[in-house]
């Protein structure tokens, strides 16, 4: 399955919601994207990883970018994902403790001491 | 002796078809179905790996994966990227690249209980080994 990407705004956040998957072939895409959505002024950016079927460490590379981006302009990447077997390999690789992790966008985009 | 040999280039359009051929392989070898999952992630990082190190340091040569499924389920992945530091080829990625690169080796050493990471001259082998169960057909 091919990458898709698509954006919405929700409650003042930039949701990006990823579909397919997610390698060292697609990544590049969704890096592109989210360099596009930081570079507009975004600051609050919400990746929805829920329809991903797989997402090797080159995605996790283009999470990780974006996120120092986004603090450097003193904003913020928050994730949305549910799946057992993404969830694994956020805390095999420690990132469980670098993103907040959302079960929803709505938890995602409703404050601080949500989800 | 393996049992299936892939060779690609180091076009990452490749990666997706070894992980696939990489399941195929270990679900027809007998690996448990709870362990599928996995084989895929690992087979995609180390083949993502060895694409990464010949496109940066702008290797022509194939990446080759060896499969065996004669004993437990054994995959090779070989790249051509020696010990001996080659120059490296302009990229973009920068700093993402070094925390992909941490990343894809702490997931293969998350992942797979069974791996050996073994850098020569040639290049670099990375060998994982999963167990099998055979089942019992027409049960």
């Amino acid at each position: 399955m091919e990458l898709s990407l698509a954006t919405r705004e929700v409650a003042g956040h930039t949701v990006v919601e990823v579909r397919g998957e997610v390698d060292v072939y697609t990544a590049p895409e969704l890096r592109e994207r989210l360099l596009e959505i930081i570079d507009g002024g975004a600051t609050r950016v919400v990746v929805d990883l829920r329809p991903v079927d797989f997402m090797d460490s080159t995605g996790l590379g283009v999470l990780v970018g974006a996120l120092k981006r986004l603090r450097m302009a003193e904003g913020d990447l928050s994730l949305v994902c549910d799946s057992e077997k993404l969830l694994k390999i956020f805390r095999i690789t420690g990132l469980d403790r670098v993103f907040a992790l959302h079960e929803s966008v709505e938890a995602a985009t409703t404050g601080p001491a949500a989800g | 002796m393996p049992t299936v040999r892939l060779a690609f280039t180091s076009a990452p359009r490749y990666v997706r078809t070894a992980r696939l051929v990489g399941v195929a392989m270990a679900r027809r070898a007998g690996v448990a179905d709870e362990l599928l999952d996995e084989v895929r992630q690992a087979v995609g990082e180390a083949c993502g790996r060895a694409v990464a190190r010949h496109q940066r340091h702008g290797i022509q040569e194939l990446i080759r994966v060896e499969m065996t499924d004669d004993g437990p389920y054994t995959v090779r992945v070989i790249d051509a990227c020696g010990a001996a530091p080659c120059p490296k080829a302009a990229g973009e990625g920068g700093d993402d690249d070094e925390d992909t690169d941490r990343m894809a080796d702490t997931l293969l050493a998350g992942l797979v209980q069974d791996l050996q990471i073994r850098s020569g001259p040639e290049g670099t082998e990375v060998t994982m080994v999963w167990p099998v169960r055979r089942r019992s057909y027409g049960r």
